[in-house]
């Protein structure tokens, strides 16, 4: 676990001030970068032996701001390190740079998280909706968008609840 | 309206495919969501140039049920069920990595019987899971009899989870903190009978497929991938290992006391179909291994913690202790809290790995829960795999994957 934080040393040294933080929390260590950061971070990782990106999600944290944490979690096969990089992202047009040039794994799992969460990858070779219909209104892992209980349409009040219905619209 | 959304448009296929299928020079075909050899609902648009596949362009999330949303909506105890429907072949796997999750971010220790039994049970699952694998893959190249065998020795395992969880898939067995309930009688008996079986089942399997000409004609260097591209493209569990690479977590990041039992990690060295197969076959054998070492060192004791903050007390308690009726009280109502913080548990599931990120506010229930898992990951794969094959090598390459569309879709 020393070789974590040993890395982080390595990164915080080689991004100085565009690396916010770094913590420890159950073993686990995680930088916080800024937006501008990631790709660069990605690739000092990558050079240094982080040949799997294992992970890339991202979190909501409404009503909070910044809202959206983009989590990434780069694993060395060889070394057996596993680092954390998360970075915090407004909730006013969210978007941060894809890293897909350095992990092509990157693309479904941004495609994803694009889905899901509507944040932006500019650089992204292909960036569509990946699991909701390529159609849908809204992203449904915020944490603002309702978890079900929406009324039924019938015939005899379809139009009365279309007015107000703000999504499923075609 | 309806009609206009099912067809595909020049639009949504612009940037999907080349410029010479537009022109009308290749041909699109869609496969699936419906089809029977994408063990589930993929739907794959496939550009043809004849027979042999220019391009191809998975289409996923016909099965999205929500799991990761609904799952902050319950109590950490509660949202466990879920995990078990993700990938519906390995639910005591994915049990156990939200628990391992669950119990890193409320630090809560499991004691030993536990552990000894999670290993014993997922390695089951693990057969369980390749042996699915096998029938439904030998399937697909039209080798009917190997799915019969396979499903009889699953039936064996599937009355086993049984007889523990009561359940034969959506088994829900492990809970933070160690188990629901104690290993049953007879238990020991089944697994053992099942040991004594398999190895004759395995070796039947293996003289119907492993050295069948016909076999080996439509699975030798189809859709061949390298130990790099394989770890690019976010390749994991026996896909890789098939690539050459020994890389395994439960050697390297030993979880659930796995550095406790002697295994090989198999490999093999093209890293085409045939090798994927190989390396699941001998897979079955080592998680057999660890099944017989872990009968044997089981455990006495308790099976699962008596921290009661997190684990309920045992109903026979609940008659005299004002204490235990409390912390039952609370347990089931309101579940039990979880530190503000994030963990990443990845686990080696039979697909490969899968990992849980779990992310606790202070509350009851998770503020956001994310499973990274495997055959998502894998499927990112397919189209470097399918491309100059023909059609038909497709559906080979695609059961070699092993995508569950349950687990890709969540």
């Amino acid at each position: 676990m020393s070789g974590a934080k040993a890395f982080l040393a390595e990164l915080r040294q080689e991004l100085e001030d565009r690396v916010l933080d770094s913590f420890e929390f159950r073993d686990q260590f995680t930088a916080v970068l800024q937006p501008d950061a990631i790709a660069d971070a990605c690739e000092f990782l990558r050079q240094r032996d982080f040949d799997l990106l294992i992970a890339l999600t991202a979190a909501d944290h409404w009503p909070e701001e910044p809202r959206f944490e983009m989590v990434y979690q780069l694993y060395s096969t060889h070394l057996d390190v596993l680092i954390g990089l998360s970075v915090f992202l407004d909730g006013d047009e969210p978007k941060i740079p894809s890293i897909e040039t350095i992990y092509p794994n990157a693309n479904w799992h941004e495609r994803e998280v694009f889905d899901m969460f509507g944040i932006d990858f500019p650089g992204s070779s292909d960036l569509r909706r990946i699991i909701m219909p390529h159609d849908w209104e809204g992203h449904p892992l915020r944490r603002d968008y309702p978890l079900g209980y929406e009324e039924v349409q019938f015939s005899f009040n379809y139009d009365e609840i279309d007015k107000r219905k703000k999504y499923a619209k075609d | 309206m309806l009609e206009a959304q099912m067809e595909l448009t020049v639009d949504e296929l612009k940037g999907l495919v080349s410029q010479r299928a537009i022109d009308g020079e290749t041909m699109i075909l869609n496969m699936g969501p419906q089809h029977p050899s994408t063990h589930g609902v993929l739907r794959l648009i496939l550009e043809l140039d004849g027979e042999t596949i220019v391009n191809c362009v998975p289409d996923i999330g016909f099965l999205h049920t929500g799991i990761e949303k609904n799952m902050e909506a319950k109590t950490y105890e509660k949202a466990l069920v879920m995990t078990d429907r993700m990938d519906y072949l390995n639910p005591l796997g994915n049990n156990l990595c939200y628990c391992l999750a669950v119990e890193t971010l409320v630090e809560l220790d499991v004691p030993p019987r536990a552990q000894v039994v999670r290993v014993l049970l997922t390695e089951l699952t693990r057969i369980a899971s390749h042996l699915v694998w096998l029938g439904t893959h030998a399937l697909d190249l039209a080798a009917m009899s190997v799915f019969l065998y396979t499903w009889r020795e699953r039936e064996i395992l599937m009355d086993i989870f049984e007889m523990c969880s009561g359940q034969r898939m959506m088994t829900s067995y492990f809970r933070p903190g160690g188990l629901w309930r104690d290993l049953p009688n007879g238990f020991e008996e089944a697994v053992q009978q099942f040991i004594d079986l398999f190895p004759d089942r395995i070796e039947e399997y293996e003289n119907l497929l492993t050295e069948n000409p016909l076999y080996i004609d439509r699975t030798r260097g189809i859709g061949v991938i390298s130990t790099t591209e394989a770890l690019e493209i976010g390749l994991t569990g026996p896909n890789l290992r098939a690539t050459g690479m020994p890389f395994d977590l439960r050697k390297t990041r030993p979880y659930s006391g796995y550095e406790q039992f002697d295994f090989e990690v198999p490999t093999a060295s093209n890293g085409d179909t045939y090798d994927r197969y190989v390396v699941r076959m001998e897979e079955m054998r080592q998680s057999l291994r660890i099944v017989q070492q872990a009968l044997v060192r089981l455990p006495e004791g308790p099976f699962r913690s008596d921290n009661r903050k997190f684990v309920p007390p045992p109903r026979s308690e609940l008659g005299h202790s004002m204490e235990a009726v409390i912390h039952h009280f609370k347990l089931w109502t309101e579940g039990f809290s979880a530190p503000k913080g994030a963990v990443y548990v990845p686990v080696e599931s039979p697909r490969g790995v899968l990992g849980c990120y779990l992310v606790g506010d202070g509350g009851p229930m998770p503020m956001r829960v994310h499973f990274r898992t495997p055959s998502f990951a894998n499927l990112q794969a397919l189209p470097m795999l399918a491309k100059g094959h023909l059609v038909a090598d497709l559906v080979a390459i695609i059961s070699s994957l092993d995508p569950i569309l349950g687990d890709v879709d969540r």
